[in-house]
């Protein structure tokens, strides 16, 4: 917001484009969980968009990225997290889109220092550089302390109107908002991506251990974000539903998964991954019921679904606590 | 003036905004669409969307658990 009002201020028409990976925090997992119902369900560029007065161009990258996050040049930060490689990607995607729509430059809210991985003093000329964006990519908050770009030299933006930002702490940031009279604004950058997370980043990799090769299609990625992940044995695992929310959400993938519930008791909803044999779904079916009011009763009914709809119970006994090691837990 | 529909349902935020934005990309002023989703978020940020692209909203409602937006192409 900030780095867009800057340039605005120079009577510089500006459109925001918003790049959907697939692995945005924001609005899937606050639509899902209930924990997160008091969170805002907007969508944070819309709402910046909608703030600052200008167009918002949302594009899905879910496909591209895929190779993005798989085969990432400059490696992963913390997490599976591939920063940097994500950050050209990015700037690479608008150059496209500003010559295909016959924009003069690109401008992103970087500011040296902050982040650990792509935006450092020695990475931003690698991001402007492998982009391919080069001197057409501005950066309004820390311009001042990176040498001159195309606005700048054209005398489309004035260089001394720009900013000299740098490092971790937000208070310019937050001195300049207050400035523009901005009283809320997102949540700063690193929290709204789930490669950063390290549950999540850990699940990703026991997926594609499982499967054998690094792919995904976007139902893999969403359902990560559901659930209590229990690996028992390389060719399956069970998500299993916490709350009504996340059963709700996982009702839609039904049809294409093997998927049970008690049938005697209250219980979850149960998605089974992978191929089971029967003796695999005896087991999931003990540990469905481990997760329903039936736990501590002998026996258990599990109504168990084919992905063709073919129905059937199975009656199990309860694993104990105790009997679900904990390195099934992904 | 056509009178488009559009199923975003099973799809969580952005992807039923990245959809109608694609689909009314395809249609004209004055063109009525109506949005079928299931993800209670875009009752915020289809509404968002259309502020800011210049197009109209003319109704919002809740049916048995899905969330229906018709847009009048601006």
């Amino acid at each position: 917001m900030l780095a867009t009002k800057v340039i605005m201020e120079q009577g510089v028409h500006v459109e925001g484009i918003n790049f959907f990976t697939g692995f945005c925090v924001e609005g899937h997992t606050h639509a899902i969980r209930k924990k997160d119902k008091a969170k805002p369900k907007r969508n944070n560029a819309l709402w910046s968009a909608e703030q600052l007065g200008i167009k918002l161009h949302i594009v899905d990258i879910i496909e591209e990225y895929k190779d993005v996050l798989i085969n990432p040049k400059h490696g992963y930060g913390a997490h599976m997290n591939p920063c940097l490689d994500c950050k050209i990607f990015m700037v690479n995607k608008a150059k496209q889109w500003i010559q295909e729509n016959d924009f003069d430059f690109i401008i992103t809210g970087e500011v040296i220092g902050q982040r650990p991985m792509s935006q450092r003093r020695e990475t931003m000329p690698i991001v402007a550089a492998e982009s391919g964006a080069d001197d057409l990519l501005l950066r309004p908050l820390c311009a001042k302390n990176l040498p001159m770009t195309l606005p700048e030299r054209e005398g489309w933006v004035d260089r001394e109107k720009l900013h000299d930002f740098s490092g971790r702490s937000r208070k310019p940031q937050m001195e300049l908002a207050k400035q523009f009279g901005f009283k809320d604004y997102a949540q700063p950058a690193g929290g709204c991506c789930f490669l950063t997370d390290e549950k999540y980043s850990t699940k990703l990799v026991d997926l594609w251990q499982a499967r054998g090769s690094k792919d995904y299609e976007l139902d893999d990625v969403m359902l990560l974000k559901v659930g209590r992940h229990i690996r028992p044995k390389k060719n399956f695992k069970l998500i299993i539903a916490r709350e009504e929310g996340e059963a709700r959400f996982m009702q839609g993938y039904k049809s294409s998964f093997i998927n049970m519930n008690c049938a005697s008791h209250r219980g979850p909803l149960v998605l089974i991954d992978g191929e089971p044999d029967e003796e695999d779904l005896i087991l999931a079916g003990q540990i469905t019921a481990r997760y329903g009011q039936g736990r501590d009763a002998e026996w258990v009914e599990i109504q168990v679904r084919e992905k063709d709809k073919a129905e059937r119970i199975i009656k199990v006994k309860p694993l104990k606590a105790e009997e679900i090691p904990e390195e099934w837990f992904v | 003036m056509s009178q488009q529909t559009l199923d975003a349902r099973r799809l969580l935020c952005p992807l039923p905004v990245i959809r109608t934005q694609d689909k009314v990309k395809t249609l004209q002023t004055g063109d009525e669409l109506t949005v079928y989703c299931t993800d209670p978020g875009v009752m915020q940020d289809i509404p968002a969307w259309c502020r800011i692209n210049g197009h109209i909203v003319k109704e919002t409602r809740n049916e048995q658990g899905e969330y229906i937006i018709v847009i009048e192409v601006g």
